[in-house]
C-alpha cells in the first residue's frame, strides 16, 4: 500500500525534524500511562476507580467492558474533555493536568479521534471534512491538496470525495471519520466504539483500516463492547468493569509474529464466514 | 491563519444556513428601521419641549408711580443680586400698552383714559427649574405666609405659577416617556438580536463541538462566526438605511416644509444618523455572534 509507505516516510521525516526531546516518558517510554486514575462525577457516580495501565508506542489495544464500565470515561479523559478527580494521566510523556485550557486544542491535534457517531461536519463534503483537520492546524492549500486525496485513497473513499455525509452509508461515514483522525498522522489514535453503529461485515472493514494504520507505527486504542471482534483480532485487551481494570491480557499469547495486512484480513474474514 | 479562509468559511455558513441568517438579518433590519425613525422623533420632541420650557419667565411688576431712578435701581438689583437669572427684558408702560394694542385690545385702554399698565421686568431663568428661586429672591416668603418684596418700588413678583407648573410637568412627562420608550426599544432589540443569533448558533452547536474535538482553537472557530455576524449586520443595516432614505425623501422632506416640529433644528443630520445606525448594527451583530458562541465553545 503506497499510501501507507508514504505515511511511514512522513512520520520518520517529522520525527527527525523535531529535535528537542520532550520530558522523558514516565514509565519506560509508554505513550499512555494511567496511574491510579479516578473519576467521580458530580452526581456521585464513579466513572473510574483507581485505574492503572500503560500502553507502549505501536501497540493495538482494546478497551472492553459493559456499558458504564468506564470505557468512554477513559476516552474522554484522554482527549481532555473532562478532568480526572484523582491520579495522573501521562500521554507521550506529558502530564495532562499540566495542559491549560488554552493549550487543549494544540494537544488534541496530536491525537486522532474516532467516535461511534462519526461526528462529521454535516454541511461539508468528504474532502472538506478531512481537509478541515488540516486547516485547523494551519495547513497550506498545497499540503491539503497533497494529503487529503492520499488519505482518502488509503481509506477507500476515492470515489466519494464530493459526497456529503448524509449521502454515505454508516461504514463510509466511519471511514471518513478515520481518515480525518489520521490525516495529521498522529502518533496516537483513539476510537470510541468505532463499530458500535455498524453491521459485522462493515465493522471488519473498519477494524482492518485501524489495523493498517497501526501497522504504520501509530498506537491505536479502541474502546468497544464487540467481544467477537476483539477475540478475532487477537490483540491486547484491557477489560474494565465498574471503573476498575479486571483483565489486562498481553497479545503475546495469541500473536507469534507480525501479520501482514493481507494475512490479517484473510484471518478476519475466514473466521467471520 | 489567513483572512481569506475565515471569509470563505463565513460565506459558506451564510449560504448553508440561509434561513437563520435571513431571520437575523431581518431582525436587524427592523430594529435599525425603528431606531432610525425613533431617534429623530425623540430629538424633535425634546427639542420642542425645550422650546416650551424657554417660555418660562418671571414678571416683576413695578409700582405704577415708579421713577426712572427706581427702575434703574431694581434693574441693578436683579442683575447683581438675584441668582439664576438668564435674561432680563425691560418692558416699559408704553411698550406694554403698544403690545396690548397690537393684540387688538386697544379699545379697552382708550376707555380708561390713562395707562394702568406697570413697568415690568421679564426675567428668563438660566434653567426653567430655577424659576421659583428667582421669585423667592425678589419676594421672600414672610413667616405669616404672604410675600414681601425686597424693594419698595416693586409692586409684585409673579411667575405665572400655573402656566409654569403645567409646562414643567408636561415637558418632564414627555422626556421621561421618551427616555423610557427608548430604553425599552433598545433592550427589546438587543434581546431579539441576541436570541436570533443564539438560535442560529444553536442549530450549529454540533458543528462547533466537532471543530473543537478536531483541535480547532476557540478563535479559529469564532472568527468565521464573527465575520458572518458582520456580514449579516451590514446587509441588514444597509437595507434599513436604504428604506430610511426612501422614507425621508418620500414622506419627511415634503412635510418638513409645513411642520415646524419635523424641521426642528435639534435633529441629528441624516448622514451622521446613518453612520451611527450602520455601525451599531454591525457591532451588535458581530459582538452578538462572538459572545453567544462562548456557551458552545466549552467542550
Amino acid at each position: 500500500m503506497a499510501a501507507t509507505e508514504r505515511h511511514v516516510r512522513r512520520r520518520a521525516a517529522r520525527a527527525a525534524a523535531s529535535v528537542p526531546a520532550p520530558t522523558p516518558p514516565a514509565r519506560d517510554g509508554a505513550i499512555i500511562d494511567f496511574r491510579g486514575v479516578t473519576k467521580r462525577y458530580d452526581s456521585g457516580d464513579i466513572g473510574l476507580d483507581g485505574v492503572s495501565f500503560a500502553v507502549q508506542p505501536g501497540e493495538f489495544v482494546f478497551l472492553v467492558g459493559a456499558s458504564g464500565s468506564g470505557k468512554s470515561t477513559t476516552m474522554r479523559l484522554l482527549i481532555k474533555e473532562s478532568e480526572p478527580t484523582g491520579g495522573e494521566i501521562t500521554v507521550a510523556g506529558r502530564d495532562l493536568s499540566a495542559i491549560s485550557r488554552r493549550r487543549v486544542p494544540y494537544y488534541r491535534r496530536n491525537l486522532g479521534v474516532v467516535f461511534q457517531d462519526y461526528k462529521l461536519l454535516p454541511n461539508r463534503t468528504v474532502y472538506e471534512n478531512v481537509a478541515y483537520a488540516l486547516q485547523v492546524t494551519g495547513g497550506t492549500r498545497r499540503e491539503i491538496r497533497e494529503k487529503v486525496p492520499d488519505i482518502l485513497r488509503l481509506t477507500g473513499l476515492s470515489l466519494k470525495l464530493h459526497s456529503y455525509p448524509d449521502q454515505l452509508s454508516g461504514g463510509e461515514q466511519q471511514r471518513v471519520s478515520v481518515a480525518r483522525a489520521f490525516v495529521n498522522h498522529p502518533p496516537l489514535l483513539l476510537a470510541d466504539e468505532p463499530t458500535g453503529n455498524l453491521d459485522p461485515e462493515t465493522s471488519i472493514g473498519i477494524m482492518q483500516l485501524l489495523y493498517r494504520i497501526n501497522r504504520t507505527g501509530t498506537t491505536v486504542v479502541v474502546a468497544t463492547h464487540d467481544v467477537d471482534m476483539v477475540d478475532r483480532m487477537r490483540r491486547r485487551v484491557i477489560e474494565l468493569s465498574g471503573g476498575r481494570v479486571i483483565r489486562d491480557e498481553r497479545a503475546g499469547g495469541y500473536r507469534q509474529r507480525e501479520e501482514t495486512t493481507q494475512e490479517f484480513r484473510a484471518r478476519l474474514w475466514g473466521e467471520f464466514e | 491563519m489567513s483572512f481569506g479562509f475565515f471569509f470563505r468559511e463565513a460565506v459558506r455558513a451564510l449560504k448553508r444556513n440561509a434561513v437563520p441568517s435571513f431571520a437575523a438579518m431581518a431582525t436587524i433590519l427592523v430594529t435599525v428601521l425603528i431606531l432610525g425613525v425613533f431617534i429623530p422623533m425623540v430629538q424633535a420632541t425634546t427639542g420642542a419641549a425645550n422650546e416650551v420650557r424657554g417660555k418660562v419667565i418671571a414678571d416683576v411688576y413695578m409700582q405704577t408711580n415708579a421713577k426712572q431712578a427706581d427702575i434703574d435701581r431694581v434693574q441693578k438689583l436683579i442683575e447683581t443680586q438675584v441668582p439664576h437669572v438668564g435674561k432680563v427684558q425691560f418692558v416699559s408702560k408704553k411698550q406694554a400698552l403698544a403690545a396690548e394694542r397690537e393684540a387688538g385690545r386697544g379699545d379697552y385702554y382708550d376707555l380708561l383714559g390713562s395707562n394702568p399698565l406697570p413697568d415690568t421686568f421679564r426675567i428668563t431663568p438660566d434653567n426653567p427649574d430655577n424659576i421659583a428661586l428667582i421669585r423667592d429672591a425678589l419676594a421672600p416668603r414672610s413667616p405669616s405666609g404672604g410675600r414681601s418684596v425686597v424693594d419698595p418700588a416693586i409692586d409684585e413678583v409673579r411667575n405665572r405659577e400655573e402656566d409654569t407648573a403645567k409646562i414643567l410637568s408636561v415637558t418632564r412627562v414627555v422626556k421621561l416617556t421618551m427616555a423610557l420608550l427608548a430604553i425599552l426599544l433598545v433592550t427589546a432589540s438587543l434581546l431579539l438580536i441576541a436570541n436570533t443569533i443564539r438560535l442560529s448558533l444553536y442549530a450549529r452547536r454540533r458543528e462547533v463541538e466537532v471543530m473543537k474535538l478536531v483541535g480547532a482553537t476557540d478563535w479559529f472557530i469564532r472568527w468565521p462566526f464573527v465575520l458572518e455576524g458582520v456580514m449579516v449586520g451590514a446587509i441588514g443595516g444597509v437595507l434599513a438605511v436604504l428604506l430610511l432614505g426612501v422614507i425621508k425623501v418620500a414622506v419627511v422632506d415634503p412635510l418638513a416644509a409645513d411642520f415646524a416640529l419635523i424641521a426642528a433644528p435639534e435633529t441629528m443630520n441624516f448622514p451622521l444618523l446613518i453612520a451611527l445606525l450602520l455601525f451599531a448594527s454591525i457591532a451588535v451583530s458581530a459582538l452578538g455572534s462572538g459572545i453567544s458562541l462562548r456557551r458552545f465553545l466549552r467542550v
